[in-house]
């Protein structure tokens, strides 16, 4: 084994492919970063170098006054503020949690069963990912508002649980765990749900975890685009949309503006910072075999 | 001849309630299975299925939120063809748009992903944060209008003159000779989103023992390596990818409208989806708006079915 990895790393792997490589990746990634390095650094800006014409695009004098000030507008407003945290993740953590589970326990029988009416099932959830939703937004809130959905948060989690996408990635990864682990599983009186749960989920941990980024990227950022369209009630309200009201005051309120949006982009990183390394860390730990 | 009919019909009946029994037999059989399936299902037909049925049916009528909607039958496809230029125009940036992003962006998403795979695991994380960034960042390519602003202080056109390209700035979002390709760049700096991190997260589910039996089987490099394991392994994730990359070619309009204004400059950045906007959500003309989206959905499903042919073709 030790000898087979060896030959393998020496055979095709070259010192020049590896330069090359890293070259290219090195001056994309700078590229890349641009707009992170751009909110953080607009972030820490006192306000004359904001309004400073031309623009830097580093800051010069590094100062916390955009965070005090957010945080004043916000202990200012009608609602208290922690009440809009507690939605966004609310509807963020269960509607995430629930399409990851939901969507993948339906990819399962998909991907590695047969029965009737399996194709068709597909192909439906591969054509809805081609339809606009702007036109679709309009029924769906006549569709909420004949099961009395509106104006809660189910609104913005339930249609979330059932998006297309989850379903299509958790299947395409389904495909490859080995039909072999499973008719093994089978014969040692597994149940679906347990080869589902205990085998096939393992094995496919790096796709779900890469959908929980997905997931709740979508629903933290835009719980507001579709919480704006179903939800009226302004304590059931969510974060993002709180600070667009606070920071439509105008340019003097560009500073607290470029903190929240640091503030807020905080979250999906750490969300997408744990995942990503627990989906490497999968990997070298269990390799797939058949 | 009647009898005969008769017995016929009688068989076929026979036939088909056998069929039916049949069928039934293998549902119960399977009825773990639509256990499983059923929650999904629930959800995706009330939210999915049901409002872009609705929505092609409102496609024949006129209709404007308002008043119960009119059967117009074709009319709707018909103007949109023959009297709607903006939407010809729409369709031709649309068309542009689509077939330099779409395969542009395919390709780098997996030849990035593919990169990154082959560093060591402790920058790895890292790096798929760095190329992922832009995604992350929700509206942050508003940092672009920064960079392409019009007078001399825009950094594009700081640099150019600086450096004597130029002798005066570039009003560049507002000619309708650049508008065009500041939105393909931005929009393809931004399209390192689902595709890439399906395809990092394939490459992480990869069965290792093939690489080691491509090495006895004479695998010599890399390049070969790729071709004829990792490609040929990965077609799920690669199928995924490709309908991720078609759909949002073809539905570009946010970058589109924060960049080029609404409605941009001789409509150069005037694309389908954005159209379908201005008639669903500023004009209320339903009917109208769903017949757009029933043609993009055309364009769409039609380009996907053929990089399905194409991407079979890999790894042979």
């Amino acid at each position: 084994m030790q000898h087979l990895l060896f030959r393998r790393k020496k055979v095709s792997r070259s010192l020049a492919g590896d330069l090359l490589l890293f070259l290219v990746l090195a001056l994309l990634g700078s590229f890349m970063a641009m707009p992170l390095v751009f909110v953080i650094n607009n972030a820490f800006k006192p306000i004359n170098e904001i309004l400073k014409f031309p623009p830097d695009f580093f800051v010069r004098n590094p100062t916390l006054d955009n965070f005090t000030d957010l945080y004043h507008l916000l202990s200012n407003s009608w609602v208290p503020f922690t009440r809009y945290i507690y939605n966004t993740l609310f509807i963020a953590v269960v509607g995430t949690i629930g399409h990851v589970i939901i969507a993948s326990m339906a990819a399962y029988p998909l991907a590695k069963r047969k029965f009737p009416g399996k194709s068709f099932l597909f192909t439906i959830v591969v054509l809805s990912l081609m339809f606009s939703a702007t036109v679709t937004q309009i029924t769906n809130y006549m569709t909420m508002s004949w099961l009395g959905m509106l104006d809660t948060h189910w609104a913005v989690i339930i249609p979330a649980i059932g998006s297309s996408l989850g379903l299509y990635l958790m299947k395409q990864f389904m495909e490859q765990v080995p039909d072999a682990l499973l008719e093994a599983a089978q014969m040692d009186g597994c149940s679906e749900w347990r080869i589902f749960w205990n085998i096939v989920m393992p094995i496919v941990k790096p796709a779900w975890l890469t959908l929980i980024i997905f997931s709740f990227q979508g629903l933290w950022g835009a719980g507001g685009a579709a919480g704006s369209m179903f939800i009226y009630s302004e304590q059931l309200k969510t974060i993002d949309y709180a600070l667009n009201q606070i920071l439509a005051g105008g340019i003097i309120r560009t500073g607290p503006s470029m903190a929240a949006t640091l503030l807020m982009l905080c979250v999906p990183i750490t969300i997408f910072v744990l995942s990503q390394s627990s989906v490497i860390q999968t990997m070298s730990t269990s390799g797939m075999k058949d | 001849m009647q009898i005969g009919t008769k017995a016929q019909r009688a068989v076929g009946h026979a036939a088909v309630s056998v069929r039916l029994a049949h069928l039934w037999k293998e549902i119960k059989l399977n009825r773990t299975l639509y256990a499983m399936l059923a929650p999904y299902y629930l959800i995706f037909f009330t939210f999915t299925v049901l409002p872009v049925g609705l929505s092609l049916l409102i496609s024949f009528t006129d209709f404007n939120m308002l008043e119960f909607p009119d059967w117009v039958g074709w009319r709707n496809y018909a103007h949109l063809f023959v009297r709607d230029d903006v939407f010809l125009i729409a369709v031709k940036n649309t068309i542009v748009f689509a077939t330099i992003t779409g395969p542009v962006s395919y390709v780098a998403c997996f030849v990035l992903a593919w990169i990154i795979n082959e560093l060591p695991p402790k920058i790895r994380a890292f790096a798929t944060l760095v190329f992922y960034a832009p995604a992350l960042s929700g509206n942050a390519y508003i940092v672009w209008t920064l960079l392409f602003a019009g007078d001399s202080y825009g950094y594009v056109n700081a640099f150019l003159l600086k450096w004597r390209f130029i002798l005066e700035p570039i009003i560049w979002l507002k000619d309708p000779k650049y508008i065009m390709p500041i939105i393909i760049i931005v929009q393809l700096w931004l399209s390192l989103g689902t595709s890439f991190l399906a395809f990092i997260a394939g490459l992480q589910t990869m069965d290792k023992t093939l690489y080691e039996a491509g090495a006895i089987d004479g695998i010599r490099n890399r390049w070969q390596e790729l071709w004829y394991i990792t490609l040929p392994s990965m077609r799920p994730m690669l199928l995924f990818g490709a309908v991720m990359q078609i759909t949002a070619s073809f539905a570009v309009s946010e970058v589109a409208t924060t960049l080029a204004g609404f409605p941009s400059v001789q409509y150069a950045g005037h694309t389908i989806v954005t159209h379908l906007m201005d008639y669903g959500t500023i004009r209320f003309e339903m009917g109208y708006a769903s017949a757009v989206a029933t043609v993009l959905f055309g364009m769409m499903l039609g380009t996907n079915l053929l990089i399905r042919k194409l991407l079979l073709k890999v790894g042979e």
